[in-house]
């Protein structure tokens, strides 16, 4: 019985099931990632990605335009980054109480419009799979790797953009700076609230994208608190990765893959109890994650509301 | 100051003491000169093509049933996924003197258990469950789900070219687990070389957890799949781009993949709600538990008018559940 899980299909099925569910923490971490990695805590992206599922979803469905879609959704993921950053910048809000509170209003905006609007779960044509000449006909890998939507190799390929543009670039510099010791950043020149504007609303930008990758591509359906806590895990994942995004691809392959393994563990009848299988995503990270935390340090400045002193 | 103080709390004191018996003396008693007021607290959304739409359509029948909005009005607080949300609003439609309160959702039951004894005047039902707590103002409802799951299982077993079935279960608990192993039972006592696998997501809510739930049984080789709970949105979706028979439970979701679907066990919670009503009118707040089944009607399959079952495997279903209510059917739910 453990043995089948070493066949050809099942390792398959696994990883690209894996692939598949990381894709939406990818893009609500990697966005987080710049938010935090610059200061600021938004515990907030479930419900930027709830409203963000239901415009995409409601989009696509009314104008069958999908690319339309991920455009609506990243505009009113924005718009909550903005009102976000408007809180823990202009008001000095607590970050932690602030953005639960986001995510409430997102969670109950987002059911309330799908009442209103919509009335009835139904399904709609979202974005297919995308065939890649070559790549897709590769006997193994191309099953695991090649035969995803589009959204999917976005996702992946934020990871290496956003290492580069946190490391390599200026921008990613001053980022840094403001997360580390804001009081220098800003004696230097550096903006501190514009910076923190642009990472929170960026933030806001890819978890709407990240729920509208669940939404019109990979579950081509809208439900009521359809992310089910995804947008916390994403924030934990941040942690996991400590704040860099190869780390946060990590975190979320280690919690996906597992994931799916779960599933395949119960399908194959591995004696397993069902409630022990399930815990087994979370269990794992909860050890890696004691297990690395010695050698983690978070930005100095996270979660703390900066005051310019003129 | 201080005497100030002192006669500051005296005075919230009384304020207190006061609001409280007012709370109890407005809970009116459930006579039906007046409009019969319900409140319904659920996990998840009226539309939710499962749990929580079953109740709120076996609401608008009662509605119905007792004269319309005069006789009857009802109010809701669905997605109340967090159960000290759901404590909260149970405890304000008791005190807003609501008559019945539904407390639907087997979580709600260390907080139910708390609330009725403040409201002896108030009717409180919770399901799916049994336990009553042993207080006279409480009903307990539940659904004998592995009925239809049974019945589901020898359709899908019947018409499985593959040999090989799907289940998508949420969490290994109620009235979930009872509907997936009638489904096992159904299966296996149609077909015993039939294989069914079952995998448990650990939500109700999960949706992308579940379609790839519903990715490992296809690639497991099923050609019918069937779950659970809200979730199973996603495994329907799974099921429809693969072209895998789809069997549901707790409402109709044929309308969610028509081409797709073979059948529904749908739940008629208003079976038992209009006893709950008529108890209620004679004085009775509670104590008693109630099941719905294929043979009361609180059960009901329901075949999706789009897919094309052939007539002698609809015949074998309308046999299962004759078989299922005269008793000469049994559900082994194995362990």
């Amino acid at each position: 019985m453990i043995s089948d899980l070493l066949s050809m299909t099942v390792l398959v099925g696994i990883l690209a099931s894996g692939i598949r569910l990381a894709t939406p923490y990818l893009f609500a971490a990697i966005g987080e990632t710049f938010g935090q990695r610059s200061g600021v805590l938004n515990l907030g992206v479930d419900g930027q990605m709830l409203l963000g599922a239901f415009t995409a979803f409601y989009v696509a469905i009314t104008t069958g335009n999908l690319w339309l879609g991920i455009l609506s959704a990243m505009v009113v993921g924005a718009l909550m980054g903005l009102a976000m950053a408007f809180v823990t910048i202009n008001l000095h809000a607590e970050q932690g109480i602030s953005g639960i509170g986001f995510y409430l209003f997102g969670l109950g905006l987002s059911d309330l419009l799908f009442q209103k609007l919509l009335g009835t779960v139904e399904t709609v044509k979202g974005f297919s799979k995308v065939y890649i000449p070559v790549l897709s006909d590769l006997p193994v890998i191309g099953d695991i790797f090649f035969r995803q939507n589009i959204l999917v190799y976005i996702a992946f390929a934020l990871v290496p953009i956003a290492w580069f543009v946190l490391n390599k670039t200026t921008l990613g510099l001053k980022i840094r700076a403001v997360g580390e010791n804001p009081e220098a950043a800003d004696s230097l020149g550096v903006s501190v609230a514009r910076i923190r504007y642009f990472t929170i609303i960026l933030g806001g930008t890819l978890s709407g994208v990240a729920g509208a990758s669940l939404s019109i591509a990979l579950l081509n359906v809208f439900q009521q608190n359809m992310t089910s806590g995804l947008g916390f895990i994403a924030v934990a994942l941040v942690y996991f990765g400590a704040w860099r995004p190869w780390g946060v691809l990590g975190g979320a392959l280690l919690f996906s893959l597992v994931n799916s393994l779960q599933l395949w563990v119960q399908v194959l009848g591995i004696p397993i109890p069902s409630d022990i299988a399930v815990m087994m995503p979370y269990v794992l990270t909860i050890l890696v994650l004691v297990a690395t935390v010695s050698r983690v340090r978070a930005p100095s400045a996270l979660t703390k509301p900066f005051e310019r002193e003129d | 100051m201080k005497r100030f103080r002192l006669l500051l709390t005296g005075l919230l004191l009384i304020a207190v003491l006061l609001g409280a018996c007012q709370a109890k003396d407005s809970a009116p008693s459930a006579a039906f000169e007046d409009t019969f007021k319900v409140a319904v607290v659920m996990p998840s959304a009226i539309n939710d093509l499962a749990f929580s739409q079953s109740m709120y359509d076996a609401l608008l029948a009662i509605q119905d049933w007792m004269g319309g909005e005069e006789a009857m009005e009802f109010v809701y607080s669905d997605g109340m996924f967090v159960v000290d949300d759901a404590a909260a609003a149970i405890r304000d439609y008791a005190s807003e003197g609501y008559d019945l309160v539904i407390a639907h959702g087997s979580q709600y039951g260390s907080s139910l258990q708390e609330i009725a004894p403040d409201f002896p005047e108030t009717s409180f039902a919770w399901g799916t469950t049994v336990d009553t707590f042993g207080l006279d103002n409480i009903f307990a409802y539940e659904a004998a789900s592995q009925e239809g799951g049974y019945v589901n299982g020898v359709i899908a077993a019947s018409l499985s070219e593959s040999g090989v079935l799907g289940v998508v279960g949420p969490i290994e608990t109620g009235d979930a687990k009872l509907y997936v192993d009638g489904f096992v039972a159904g299966a296996e006592a149609t077909n015993p070389d039939v294989q069914v696998n079952v995998n448990y997501i650990g939500s109700f809510s999960d949706v992308a957890l579940a379609s790839e739930a519903a990715n490992t049984h296809i690639a497991a080789g099923a050609d019918g799949l069937t779950g659970t709970a809200q979730m199973v949105v996603g495994a329907i979706g799974v099921a429809e781009e693969n072209d895998a028979m789809w069997f549901g439970t707790q409402a109709s979701q044929s309308g969610l993949a028509p081409a797709n679907v073979v059948a529904n066990q749908v739940y008629h919670w208003e079976v038992i709600l209009k006893e709950i009503v008529q108890m209620i009118a004679d004085g009775t707040f509670g104590g008693t538990s109630f099941v719905v089944d294929l043979a009361n009607g609180g059960e009901a399959m329901d075949y999706n008018a789009d897919y094309e079952l052939p007539a002698e495997v609809m015949s074998l279903a309308d046999d299962t559940v004759k078989g299922i209510i005269d008793g000469t059917i049994t559900i082994d739910l194995g362990e």
